[in-house]
């Protein structure tokens, strides 16, 4: 009962175990960044690095926990490809517009 | 290519599961969509963080920014997203009660998270802090209203599954469109992460 596994189709959906450790870790993460920002009496720095770091971790937490993402069978690494192929489209779309738009400011102050 | 991949998916499938091949290819297909409806978002948080700073002698973000009121939307969402995961999981084994229950659980909690928007949405511009303010609000206003709008259709999507589950029952065609809601709705947690960590966060600082 709490643990199902169907790969018949080459991707397993998760188990309870599964899911429950990915709502308490996704829960924890929320919760230090809402933290650090809230209560915490930290430096803006620090502050920027750990909330991006938990986010990344979330974000992690529920691509392979929730969304089942994993690189062992064929279709998680056409999935998986495809999404590291959007992460650098990505990190060109963002990173360039604000590289760009941030040295025009500067050039215009 | 394509045919390749299908060759090899038909080697695999020899447990006797025929709707396998167009299942696979149904969700792969809806992950490339997601992955375009990623750029979308990331060419919205790059509008917003070049107009982040851009008030317009209008109110700031440390001004307007409720962070408790963001976190208990935060908190509605994520768990929207677990009791998903465990309307996969009933579906997996077979139970329609149990899938029911957990998409009413879930569309509840989405439901939430959306009025919660649309009040926060409706206080800023009644404050006089609407998308016409400032070139900080108008990207603020795109960015969260685009992703309050596919929770919206993601409602849309759960209601209907309900019906089409009540109705017809588990089979191999709701089975797939559930694997697909499934990713869709995760998908939306994740961009949430994204909002919450760089808009509101970033922005109370």
């Amino acid at each position: 009962m709490s643990d199902i596994h169907t790969s018949h189709d080459g991707a397993s959906h998760g188990s309870h175990k599964s899911y429950i450790i990915g709502l308490v870790l996704s829960i924890v993460l929320t919760l230090l960044a809402f933290g650090v920002v809230m209560l915490g009496d930290f430096s803006t720095t620090t502050m920027i690095v750990t909330i991006i770091v938990m986010a990344v971790l979330q974000i992690m937490v529920q691509l392979i926990l929730f969304m089942h993402l994993e690189l062992k069978t064929q279709q998680g690494r056409e999935s998986g490809g495809f999404f590291f192929f959007t992460l650098v489209i990505l990190s060109l779309i963002v990173g360039g517009s604000l590289w760009i738009m941030h040295h025009l400011r500067l050039n215009l102050m | 290519m394509a045919t390749d991949t299908i060759k090899q998916h038909d080697a695999h499938a020899q447990d006797g599961h025929e709707h396998h091949d167009a299942s696979a290819m149904k969700v792969f297909g809806f992950w490339v969509y997601l992955m375009s409806d990623l750029v979308i978002f990331g060419i919205l948080f790059a509008t917003f963080g070049v107009l982040a700073k851009a008030t317009a002698g209008g109110p700031t973000s440390q001004e307007i920014f409720d962070l408790p009121f963001v976190m208990v939307e935060t908190f509605l969402l994520l768990i929207s997203s677990f009791t998903f995961g465990l309307a996969v999981l009933a579906q997996n084994a077979g139970d329609r009660g149990a899938v029911l229950k957990w998409l009413a659980v879930t569309f509840l909690l989405g439901a939430g998270f959306i009025s919660m928007e649309i009040y926060e949405f409706y206080s800023l511009i009644s404050e006089g802090a609407g998308p016409d303010r400032s070139a900080f609000l108008s990207a603020f206003f795109t960015l969260v209203g685009t992703h309050g709008l596919h929770v919206t259709f993601g409602l849309i999507w759960i209601a209907i599954m309900f019906v089409q589950i009540s109705r017809r029952g588990l089979d191999s065609v709701t089975k797939s469109r559930m694997l697909c809601l499934s990713l869709f709705w995760h998908f939306l947690d994740i961009v949430w992460v994204c909002v919450f960590t760089f808009v509101y966060l970033m922005g109370a600082m």
